[in-house]
C-alpha cells in the first residue's frame, strides 16, 4: 500500500447559494482544489453526494461534474452514505491511489439543499434514517436525533441548557472563517430561546441547511513534493458501520461505529487520542457532537458535554472541534460535509487557519457521520512540513 | 412507499409479528431474517405482546411531507417486554405528557393517507395503558 497525502484544496462559501448551481458549486470547488494542487489533469474524480436525485432532481453526478469541469473522459462515479457521503468519496480516492490504480485522484463533494424548503428538504434527509421502521412513522432526522438527546439527558442528568456550549463554541470560530455560513457569534440566551424542531432538540441544536462543495486532490505521499511545498499526509482513513435504525442497536448512546472508526484510525496512524492536537467533529446536532466525543475517547460516557462546558472544546483547550465553525456555524451541505471537515484540518496543518490557527497542529482528525450513526468515517491527517 | 410495500410489511405494521432465532432465542423486532446475536438464520415468526414502556420520546412540531396535518405529534422509542425496542408514534397523549418508563400498549391506527383518492395506511402507534 502506498502512503498517501492531499496536495490541494477548494471550497465554496456555504450558504443560500440560490444564483448557483448544483453542477457550478462542485465545479467551483474542484477547480480551486485543482490550481492549488497546481494540476490540469486527474486520472479519478469520485463526487460525494446524498440528495441530488430528491432535491435537484439530478443523478449521474460523475459524469456530470467530470465533463462541467473540463476531465471528460476520466473515469468518475458518485458515492452515497448519506450524511457521511462528502468522505466517502474521499475514502474511494483514498483506497484508489493507496492501492495504485492512480496517482492523481480528486474526491469532491457536494450538496444543493435550498432549491426546495421545509418538509420536502425535511423528507429528503429522513431517508438517512430507516425507511420502513423510523421515517414510515413519521419521524423527522431530527425526531431520530432527540429521541437519542432525551434519553441522553435523562440517563446522565443534564438539562437542555448544558448543551449550549457546543454552539457557542461552533459560531464563535465560525467568525473567521469566511466560507462559513454563520460567521457570527451566539449567546446561551440566544440558544435557550431558540424555536423548537423535536424537543428537546431547538434550532440551535441544529446546523443549517445549506448549499456548497468543497474538493481535495489526492496522490501519492512520494510524488506530492512534484505538485506543492505544503502537502499534508492522510495517516488514517477508517470506515465502520452499525444498524441504521437507533432501535436496533444494543445501547442507542454508545455510537458503536464512532467507537470503532476511531480506535482503527488510531492504530493506524500510530497515535491515541491524546495526541489529536484538534478534531473536525460531525457536530449536525449538539447530541451527536457529545456522543462522538465520547466513543472516540475523549470523554467518558455520558460526560460529553463536561468537555464543551469547561472550554476543551475551545481553540485554546484540551481538544478543540469545530474549529473553523463545524457543521453548526460553518453550515451542513450533507454531502459536502465529510469534505469540508478535511479542507480545514489540512487548513489547519499547513497554518492557513488565520484567526482560528491551532498552535503547533501537527495532528488532524476528521469525523463524517452518516445517519444517526450507521456509517462513520474518520480521518487522521499528519503535518509534513 | 407504494401499495406492494403496505400489503408486504402488514404482519408486521398490524399485528407486530417479529422472529425468533431458532438458535439463540433472540427475539427479533422488526425481522431481519438473520440474527444480529449469533448471525443464524432466523425466519421463524414470532408474535410479540405489544406491552412495553417508553425508553424515548420527542414530540415532532416540524413534519415531514405526509404527516403535517398531525403536528405536534409524539414519537418514540418504546422498550418492548420481550426485549426489543421498536420506533412508533404514542397516541392518546397530549404533547408534553409522555415520560420516559410510561407503560405503553400496541394500538393499530390510522398513519397517514397517500392523497386525497390514495389508500389509508393503518400501522402500530401505542398509547398509555389503561388503568
Amino acid at each position: 500500500m502506498r502512503d498517501v497525502s492531499i496536495i490541494g484544496i477548494g471550497q465554496t462559501k456555504v450558504g443560500e447559494n440560490w444564483e448557483k448551481s448544483l453542477r457550478q458549486l462542485a465545479g467551483e470547488a474542484v477547480l480551486a482544489a485543482m490550481r492549488d494542487a497546481s494540476i490540469e489533469m486527474a486520472d479519478m474524480l469520485y463526487v460525494g453526494n446524498m440528495l441530488s436525485g430528491e432535491i435537484a432532481a439530478q443523478e449521474h453526478l460523475g459524469a456530470l461534474v467530470a465533463d462541467f469541469v473540463g476531465l471528460r473522459g476520466i473515469e468518475a462515479v458518485k458515492v452515497e452514505a448519506a450524511c457521511a457521503s462528502g468522505a466517502a468519496a474521499l475514502r474511494q480516492a483514498y483506497i484508489a491511489v493507496a492501492g495504485g490504480m492512480a496517482d492523481v485522484v480528486i474526491a469532491c463533494g457536494v450538496e444543493k439543499m435550498t432549491d426546495e424548503v421545509g418538509e420536502v428538504v425535511t423528507s429528503a434527509l429522513a431517508l438517512a434514517g430507516d425507511g420502513e421502521y423510523e421515517t414510515f412513522h413519521g419521524l423527522s432526522f431530527v425526531a431520530i436525533n432527540a429521541l437519542l438527546m432525551q434519553r441522553y439527558m435523562y440517563e446522565f442528568g443534564w438539562k437542555h441548557r448544558d448543551f449550549a456550549a457546543f454552539a457557542v463554541n461552533a459560531h464563535q470560530n465560525a467568525v473567521h472563517n469566511p466560507y462559513a455560513m454563520f460567521p457570527k457569534p451566539i449567546t446561551v440566551e440566544q440558544f435557550e430561546q431558540a424555536r423548537l424542531i423535536a424537543d428537546p432538540i431547538n434550532l440551535m441544536d441544529s446546523s443549517p441547511v445549506a448549499d456548497g462543495a468543497a474538493a481535495v486532490v489526492l496522490c501519492p505521499t512520494e510524488q506530492a513534493r512534484a505538485f506543492t511545498d505544503n502537502a499534508v499526509r492522510i495517516a488514517a482513513s477508517a470506515v465502520a458501520t452499525d444498524a441504521v435504525a437507533i432501535h436496533d442497536r444494543p445501547d442507542p448512546l454508545f455510537l458503536q461505529a464512532v467507537y470503532t472508526s476511531a480506535q482503527k484510525a488510531y492504530r493506524q496512524a500510530g497515535i491515541t487520542p491524546q495526541d489529536i492536537d484538534l478534531f473536525e467533529a460531525h457536530d449536525a446536532f449538539t447530541i451527536m457532537a457529545a456522543l462522538s466525543l465520547e466513543a472516540c475517547g475523549f470523554a467518558p460516557r455520558g460526560q460529553g458535554v463536561r468537555l464543551a462546558q469547561e472550554g476543551d472544546i475551545a481553540l485554546d483547550g484540551r481538544i478543540p472541534i469545530s474549529t473553523m465553525g463545524g457543521l453548526k456555524g460553518r453550515g451542513h451541505p450533507v454531502g459536502a460535509t465529510g469534505i469540508y471537515q478535511v479542507v480545514e484540518v489540512v487548513q489547519q496543518l499547513r497554518g492557513q487557519a488565520g484567526g482560528n490557527q491551532i498552535k503547533d497542529a501537527h495532528w488532524g482528525m476528521a469525523q463524517n457521520i452518516g445517519g444517526s450513526g450507521a456509517t462513520v468515517i474518520t480521518h487522521i491527517m499528519e503535518a509534513l512540513s | 412507499m407504494g401499495i406492494p410495500n403496505h400489503w408486504r410489511t402488514q404482519h408486521q405494521r398490524y399485528r407486530l409479528v417479529g422472529e425468533i432465532c431458532q438458535h439463540c432465542g433472540a427475539k427479533l423486532f422488526p425481522p431481519r431474517d438473520v440474527c444480529p446475536e449469533c448471525s443464524q438464520p432466523a425466519y421463524e415468526p414470532f408474535t410479540f405482546s405489544g406491552r412495553g414502556q417508553v425508553y424515548s420520546h420527542s414530540t415532532v412540531l416540524h413534519a415531514p411531507r405526509g404527516y403535517e396535518e398531525f403536528v405536534p405529534y409524539t414519537v418514540a422509542l418504546v422498550k418492548l417486554e420481550e426485549g426489543p425496542l421498536v420506533t412508533a408514534q404514542l397516541t392518546d397523549v397530549d404533547a408534553g405528557e409522555a415520560y420516559i418508563g410510561m407503560p405503553v400498549e400496541m394500538v393499530t391506527r390510522k398513519q397517514r393517507e397517500d392523497g386525497e383518492e390514495g389508500a389509508i395506511i393503518y400501522g402500530y402507534k401505542f398509547r398509555p395503558v389503561l388503568q
